[in-house]
């Protein structure tokens, strides 16, 4: 672990983008707590524009909502929606990858050509689907993430798994006798973490955009700001206005961008071979 | 230059155009955006807005109404109704022929008038007091009542009740005729051409049986999809009128600064556009009426017509916008008071129960206003959740009762007895129906109200009943009245005396003219 620390913080996008996750997390977690007014509240004249009054900082929008309130507390939604729909794409796809890498045969035919059925249909189109069928909410919103992201996941985890599978010290444990799950759960995924992990961190930040994007096509939650969605209301009013849109808009791309980073900096410091040659 | 605007607005610059007391130039071309295209042109058959919007400038109607709402001549020169008020005889023009050259007559009105009732719905409701029509001779109309029906002399607008060509139409199928495409009528322009997605074409009728008018050569209908593309149009200077609807809203004031234009929210007087939030009646909290009146108080609605209307339009009183015959403002008053609201909310005992509430999927400017309302009621405490859906969706929520607040805005066409009764009345409560009785409003005086109120004679007992209506209706807001809607017409200044009616540019060009 102080080893995985070490080589994380050597490599400056991981720092760069662990500053900006950490940055964003607690002003998702304490900005609400600094600002406890409702970001839909009318505080201001329409169209305010930023840096004019100190209440207000970053101006306000069409009805007069603060801009600033509102990106507070849109960095919960976007992140909470990156988290846990990442968590649940990866609880449904690790155990199918993994299934299907070791069990191989039948079960891979199977379960890889549901992962396909899957993957052949654009993602963001049938996140919108199925938005649209269930009803914009945030549970709909987290679910029908999840659903289009899983299948990379359950992709890479099988082919980690298959080769994984061949190694003399999964052999081995076969040969005492273990039980599958055991071999699954203590011998084989505690090695293939690594590319998930990466892989997860990108995750997050896709969801994030998928989620903007969503919301920026009037298919958020209602009653939840996001970034997405400030930037979409904006979007209309962006020659008379431009801070509307702007300011969320690069919300959304740092955020994205230090989960990038992130990514980039757990690569380096997660594969071996890569660290070895750092030394 | 904002004063400027708002003192158009104020003056409606189409009415006090005239008093400018300039002479009329004929010639020219106006391009005017038409938005949605029209699914078809044939006004006798298809009534929606754009369709009349064109249409109306095609086909004419027996009466025309000024902003007051008051009838004029048209295709009738003039009108007498008897003692009793049961019969209403109209001498038409003479000299008046179609496009096609053959005289219009009173066959034309018999024939019309029995076609409409097959093929409009609001005409024939209009025409159910109706027991008999005659035609005496060529230039004369007898209608004659089965009782009394107060509202009559309201019901001949062009959009309403267009006259249609006998003899092109009788003995044919009406809905596969082939002049549903190339539409005959006795207006002041002729069809032309109708390129679908890119223009429709009007001409200047050289017949038109006033003398002198119209004044313009062509009219260009350009069709738009994109409300971003059609604002540049104008910015562009490729049309020079953009009708009521067609821009959104944000784009009106930024449209309104350009040079040589000219904005009026005149034009509707007819139509009159109230919105409101449904309020479900049958169950829950806003059972309550005291829960009711706590909206009403709770909600700030001159913020919603200064900010998100950007200052069109005019805090509604009740349910007859003030356009309305017999439209009282002596009712009680909600003014913005969320201390009351809060005081009221505890006396009825609300204590938080959520409160679905379903916005209008109409655009920007519907979505905006849910969310400043709902803000409204949170802050009194009320839990509100929006139900985020689609147009169709919605309708069908709220004709199936499945909500507790919901946004409208519905037409109310000049008289309480033909726009402003349907929303109220016990006979109107119809599942799966939106637009009648939707939120289960029951209450046996009003429905006589409103019955009475329909046949009264003479107009001073009419009045008497209409405004005991709007009293006790407003006392027991069975729904919360918003605002009555203006959708601001904007014109390039050369246009003149395009809206002097009140239907506005749906009969407008007959009298407008080029300043060039």
């Amino acid at each position: 672990m102080k080893q995985f620390w070490k080589s994380m913080l050597k490599s400056p996008s991981g720092v760069i983008g662990l500053i900006i996750l950490l940055l964003a997390i607690s002003v998702a977690l304490f900005g609400p707590m600094l600002f406890p007014n409702s970001p839909w509240r009318m505080v201001q004249r329409p169209f305010l524009p930023p840096f004019t009054l100190s209440t207000v900082p970053l101006g306000t929008d069409a009805l007069g909502r603060d801009v600033f309130a509102g990106m507070i507390f849109g960095a919960r939604v976007s992140l909470l929606v990156g988290l846990v729909s990442t968590l649940v794409a990866l609880v449904v796809g690790v155990p199918i990858g993994a299934m299907a890498g070791y069990f191989g045969g039948k079960v891979d035919d199977a379960l890889m050509r549901f992962t396909e059925f899957f993957q052949t249909i654009p993602s963001f189109a049938l996140a919108i689907v199925l938005v649209a069928i269930l009803q914009p909410s945030i549970y709909s919103i987290v679910a029908s993430i999840a659903l289009v992201s899983w299948p990379p996941v359950a992709r890479l985890v099988r082919g980690e798994v298959l080769s994984l599978r061949t190694r003399e010290y999964v052999q081995a444990a076969v040969v005492t006798g273990q039980s599958n799950s055991w071999i699954i759960l203590r011998e084989i995924l505690p090695n293939a973490l690594s590319p998930v992990i990466v892989l997860a961190s990108l995750m997050v930040a896709t969801a994030i955009l998928l989620e903007s994007s969503l919301s920026f096509l009037g298919l958020g939650d209602p009653n939840l700001i996001s970034w997405g969605y400030m930037v979409g209301a904006g979007r209309t009013v962006i020659r008379q206005a431009w801070w509307i849109t702007v300011f969320p808009g690069v919300a959304i791309l740092i955020s994205v961008l230090g989960l990038n980073l992130i990514g980039e900096g757990l690569n380096d410091a997660l594969n071996p071979r890569l660290s070895r040659e750092g030394r | 230059m904002p004063k400027r605007v708002l003192l158009g607005l104020l003056l409606a610059c189409g009415l006090a155009a005239p008093a400018l007391a300039q002479e009329p130039k004929t010639g020219g071309v106006v391009n005017a955006v038409i938005q949605p295209e029209p699914p078809g042109l044939m006004l006798a058959i298809v009534q929606n807005g754009p369709t009349q919007m064109v249409s109306g400038n095609v086909f004419e109607g027996l009466l025309r109404y000024n902003p007051k709402l008051e009838p004029q001549p048209e295709l009738a020169e003039s009108w007498s109704v008897s003692e009793d008020a049961k019969t209403y005889t109209f001498k038409l023009r003479k000299g008046v022929t179609w496009h096609d050259g053959k005289p219009f007559t009173a066959a034309d009105v018999l024939f019309s008038i029995e076609m409409l009732k097959q093929t409009h719905a609001r005409a024939r409701t209009n025409l159910a007091q109706v027991d008999k029509i005659e035609a005496p001779d060529d230039h004369t109309v007898v209608f004659t009542l089965k009782q009394p029906f107060g509202p009559f002399l309201g019901i001949f607008e062009v959009g309403s009740m267009p006259m249609v060509p006998k003899h092109l139409y009788e003995g044919t199928d009406w809905k596969t005729n082939a002049y549903n495409n190339a539409p005959i009528g006795t207006g002041p322009f002729m069809f032309k051409e109708w390129q679908k997605g890119s223009f429709i074409r009007l001409v200047k009728n050289p017949n038109y049986h006033e003398k002198g008018k119209p004044y313009l050569d062509e009219i260009y209908w350009q069709i738009i999809p994109d409300a971003a593309a059609r604002s540049v149009a104008f910015e562009t200077g490729k049309v020079d009128v953009l009708p009521g609807g067609s821009v959104e809203n944000f784009d009106v004031p930024r449209l309104s600064k350009l040079k040589d234009t000219c904005v009026t929210g005149a034009g509707w007087e007819f139509f009159s556009p109230l919105s409101w939030l449904w309020l479900n009646n049958r169950q829950g909290p806003l059972a309550d009426k005291r829960v009711r009146q706590a909206i009403m108080y709770a909600i700030d609605r001159d913020f919603a017509k200064d900010v998100i209307w950007n200052g069109l339009g005019k805090v509604a009183t009740g349910p007859s916008a003030s356009t309305i015959k017999y439209y009282t403002a002596d009712v009680p008053k909600y003014p913005y008071d969320p201390a009351k609201a809060k005081a009221l909310l505890k006396e009825a005992g609300y204590k938080g129960e959520k409160i679905r509430m379903l916005p209008l999927a109409y655009g920007e400017t519907w979505q905006r206003w849910g969310e400043a309302v709902k803000q409204n009621l949170q802050d009194v405490g009320m839990t509100i959740e929006t139900i985020a859906t689609d147009v169709a969706g919605g309708n069908q929520k709220i004709g199936d009762w499945d909500y507790d607040i919901a946004f409208t805005y519905l037409y109310q066409y000049g008289d309480p007895a033909l726009g402003v009764g349907r929303n109220y009345i016990s006979s109107n409560i119809v599942k799966g129906q939106v637009f009648n009785n939707v939120e289960g409003y029951s209450n046996p005086e009003i429905d006589k109200l409103f019955a009475d109120g329909a046949v009264a004679t003479p107009d001073s007992k009419r009045k008497e009943i209409y405004e005991k209506a709007q009293k006790i209706l407003v006392e027991d807001v069975p729904v919360a009245w918003m605002l009555e809607l203006q959708f601001p017409t904007i014109t390039r200044c050369k246009v003149k005396n395009l809206i002097t009616t009140a239907i506005g540019v749906n009969d407008g060009f007959k009298d407008a003219w080029l300043d060039k």
